[in-house]
C-alpha cells in the first residue's frame, strides 16, 4: 500500500469558461456531433473557435438516454443483467461482472472458484477485446488505419470465444448474479491458448511497433491533452485515463475481487516516455501495455481452470432474489476504469434504485478544461484518449 | 499514515461538528454518517483537507427517493475514498420531497458538478451554489423528474404521443395502418389484412 506522492497542483475549479457573448470577429461556433463519426458515438461537442484553435468548449450528452435506471425499477434483480450489457455495450462482461458483484454483496453470496475464474477470463478477454477497439478506433482518428485491421482481427477471435460460450457476440447475459449462465464449452481452452499465443506473440509487438511507436503518432498525441495526476482524482478518473497520469492504482491489485490477488500482473503507469505524462499517448500506451497484461492472466486463469474440477456454474444462482433493505456501493474494474454500482434495497424483489457511476461519465466531465486552447484537430486526438463510449455516459 | 475505519472518520466529525451529524448507521455494509444539509459544506471541506482523512476522490454522488418513509424524504448520498490514506466513507443528506435544496459539493470534489447536474436532472434536487446547474441528461424543457418514484410517463411530449398505441386504438382513431408481412401488429395472411385496411380508410 503506497501513498501516493501530490503533486502541488492548482486544480482549475469553478464555473467552464464558457459564455455566450457575443463572438469576436474571428470567432466561430462550430458543433462537433452528435452525428461524427470520430466522437464515439452520440456525444454533441460546442467547440467556441479561433481560427484552429478551440476557445472555449462545452459537452453536451443525453442523446442516447434510455433512463436505464428507471426501467431497472419495474424489472427483477436477475433481470436487470440484459440492461446492465447495454451500458457499455463494446464490454459487456465488464458491466455484467460489476452488478453481479454488487448484488452478490448485498446478499453475501460468493462464487466457487471455478466460477470466479472463469469470470476473471472473461473479464481480461473483454479487456483486451475493448482496448483493441479503442486503440485501433484511435489511430484511425489519426489517420492510422492499419492497426485497426490488425486488432479487430484478434477481436473477432475473443468474440468468436465469446458466442461459443454465451451464444452472443456483443451482449452477453452472461455474468449472473450468483454465477454464470452456461459453463465453458468443449474445446475453449485450447482455442484461448492458441489465441492468446498468437497475440502476444505477433499482434501485441505489431502493434507497439507499428503504432505506439509510429513518429506521426507519437507527434500527435505526445503533448496534447495532459492530465496532471491531481486533476485526474479530482475529476474521478479512472482505468487507463488515471494510470495514464501516472497514478497507480487498479481495483484488481488494490481492492481484490474475484482471486484477482492470485494472479500476478503489473499495474502499468504512465511514464511519460514521449513528452510529459498524462498526454494521449500515455493513456494510449497504457492500454497497449495493459492488454498484455490482461493476456497474462488469462494465461494463469487458464492453468487454474485445468487443475480444477468443473463445478455447476449454475450452483449459487439463487432462484429468488430478493436481498433484505439495504444499500451498497460496489466497484470494479471495467475495461473503461472504475464501474461503480450504487444499488438500494428495499427488501423486494426489483431492486429500489440502481446508480451507475460509469467511468466515462466523469472522463468527459474533465473535457471542457482539456479542450481549451488547443487545436481542434487535437480535440479528436483527446476525446479518442478518453476512451468513452456514449452507452454508458448517457444509460 | 494509516487508513481509518469508518467509525474512526465518524468520531473525527462527530467531535468537530456534534449535532450536526445527525445518525451514523455502523451496522450497515458499509457504514453511513448523516449530515444536516445545512453542515454539508463544512463537512466536506474537513473530509477533503483533514490531513488524516484526506478523501480526495468522490467516487459516487447518487440519490434515493423514499416518498412512503415518514417524513418522505430524499437521500444524496456521497461515496468518498482517499487515494492517500486508502479508506472510504459514506456520507448522507436527508431532505425533504418539497423543494430539496442541498450546498454543493463542487469545490471540494470538481466531478461533483455533473453528478449534481445528473441528480438535479433526474430528482428535482437543487444544489445552491452550483456554478452550471442545467439539466444534463434530459432536453432542457422536459417535464418532471423521472427517477422519483412517483413520476408517471407523459401522454406527449411536444405534441408527439409517447405511449405505443394498439392496433385498435389506432383503427379508432381512423389512422391509416401500414399493411403487409412486416407489421406485427397485422395478421401475416393478405385477407385479413385488407380488411383492416379497408376499416381504416373508411
Amino acid at each position: 500500500m503506497s501513498a501516493i506522492a501530490m503533486p502541488s497542483l492548482v486544480v482549475p475549479t469553478g464555473p467552464p469558461a464558457w459564455s455566450d457573448d457575443e463572438l469576436d470577429i474571428d470567432e466561430m461556433v462550430l458543433n462537433m456531433g452528435p452525428q461524427h463519426p470520430s466522437t464515439h458515438g452520440v456525444l454533441r461537442l460546442e467547440l467556441r473557435t479561433d481560427g484552429e484553435v478551440v476557445r472555449a468548449a462545452r459537452v453536451h450528452i443525453g442523446y442516447l438516454h434510455r433512463s436505464f435506471e428507471k426501467c431497472v425499477e419495474a424489472v427483477d434483480w436477475p433481470g436487470v443483467v440484459p440492461f446492465v450489457s447495454r451500458l457499455d455495450y463494446v464490454a459487456a462482461m465488464g458491466n455484467e461482472l460489476g452488478y453481479a458483484l454488487a448484488v452478490e454483496k448485498l446478499l453475501g453470496i460468493t462464487c466457487s472458484p471455478y466460477v470466479q475464474t472463469v469470470r476473471v477470463i472473461m473479464a481480461e478477454l473483454q479487456r483486451i477485446a475493448s482496448h483493441a477497439l479503442a486503440i485501433g478506433c484511435y489511430g484511425m482518428d489519426l489517420g492510422a488505419f492499419t492497426p485497426l485491421l490488425h486488432l479487430f482481427r484478434d477481436r473477432e477471435r475473443i468474440l468468436d470465444l465469446f458466442e461459443s460460450t454465451s451464444g452472443a457476440r456483443l451482449l452477453y447475459n452472461y455474468i449472473w448474479i450468483g454465477g454464470l449462465s452456461h459453463p465453458l464449452p468443449e474445446g475453449f481452452v485450447p482455442v484461448c491458448r492458441r489465441f492468446l499465443r498468437d497475440f502476444l506473440e505477433v499482434t501485441h509487438p505489431e502493434l507497439m511497433d507499428l503504432l505506439m511507436g509510429n513518429a506521426i503518432f507519437i507527434r500527435r498525441t505526445a503533448e496534447v491533452g495532459v492530465i496532471p495526476p491531481a486533476l485526474a482524482i479530482a475529476h474521478d478518473l479512472s482505468g487507463p485515463n488515471l494510470r495514464g497520469s501516472g497514478v497507480s492504482f487498479d481495483l484488481r491489485r488494490d481492492e481484490p475481487y474475484c482471486g484477482y490477488e492470485n494472479y500476478r500482473f503489473d499495474v502499468v503507469v504512465g511514464k511519460g516516455e514521449h513528452g510529459p505524462v498524462g498526454s494521449c499517448w500515455d493513456r494510449n500506451w497504457v492500454r497497449a501495455m495493459e492488454m498484455a497484461e490482461s493476456a497474462r492472466i488469462v494465461q494463469q486463469a487458464l492453468d487454474r481452470l485445468e487443475s480444477m474440477e468443473p463445478a455447476d456454474v449454475r450452483a449459487t444462482v439463487p432462484r429468488r432474489v430478493k436481498p433484505n433493505k439495504g444499500s451498497v456501493y460496489a466497484r470494479s474494474e471495467a475495461p473503461r476504469g472504475a464501474l461503480g454500482f450504487h444499488i438500494v434495497s428495499d427488501g423486494g424483489l426489483s431492486p429500489w434504485r440502481v446508480k451507475v457511476k460509469s467511468p466515462c461519465f466523469t472522463a468527459m466531465s474533465v473535457f471542457h478544461l482539456l479542450a481549451r486552447g488547443i487545436f481542434l484537430a487535437d480535440i479528436v486526438a483527446l476525446l479518442g484518449s478518453l476512451d468513452v463510449v456514449l452507452g454508458e455516459i448517457d444509460r | 499514515m494509516p487508513a481509518l475505519a469508518a467509525a474512526d472518520i465518524h468520531a473525527r466529525l462527530l467531535a468537530r461538528f456534534g449535532a450536526q451529524i445527525t445518525a451514523f448507521d455502523a451496522a450497515a455494509l458499509q457504514p453511513c454518517a448523516t449530515v444536516e444539509a445545512a453542515a454539508l459544506p463544512a463537512v466536506a471541506t474537513m473530509l477533503r483537507h483533514d490531513p488524516e482523512l484526506q478523501m480526495d476522490n468522490l467516487a459516487c454522488l447518487s440519490a434515493v427517493d423514499w416518498p412512503k418513509d415518514n417524513p418522505p424524504r430524499l437521500d444524496v448520498v456521497y461515496h468518498l475514498f482517499s487515494y492517500v490514506h486508502r479508506h472510504a466513507f459514506v456520507l448522507r443528506v436527508a431532505l425533504p420531497r418539497e423543494d430539496p435544496h442541498v450546498p454543493t459539493v463542487e469545490t471540494a470534489w470538481p466531478v461533483a458538478n455533473w453528478h449534481e447536474r445528473e441528480a438535479f436532472d433526474l430528482f428535482g434536487i437543487v444544489f445552491d451554489g452550483h456554478s452550471d446547474l442545467r439539466r444534463i441528461l434530459l432536453p432542457d424543457d422536459w417535464p418532471g423528474h423521472p427517477l422519483r418514484r412517483d413520476w408517471t410517463e407523459p401522454e406527449s411530449y411536444q405534441g408527439l404521443p409517447v405511449k405505443a398505441r394498439t392496433l385498435e386504438q389506432r383503427l379508432q382513431d381512423g389512422e391509416a395502418v401500414g399493411v403487409g408481412p412486416y407489421d406485427e401488429d397485422v395478421p401475416r395472411s393478405h385477407g385479413p389484412a385488407i380488411v383492416i385496411e379497408a376499416e381504416a380508410r373508411s
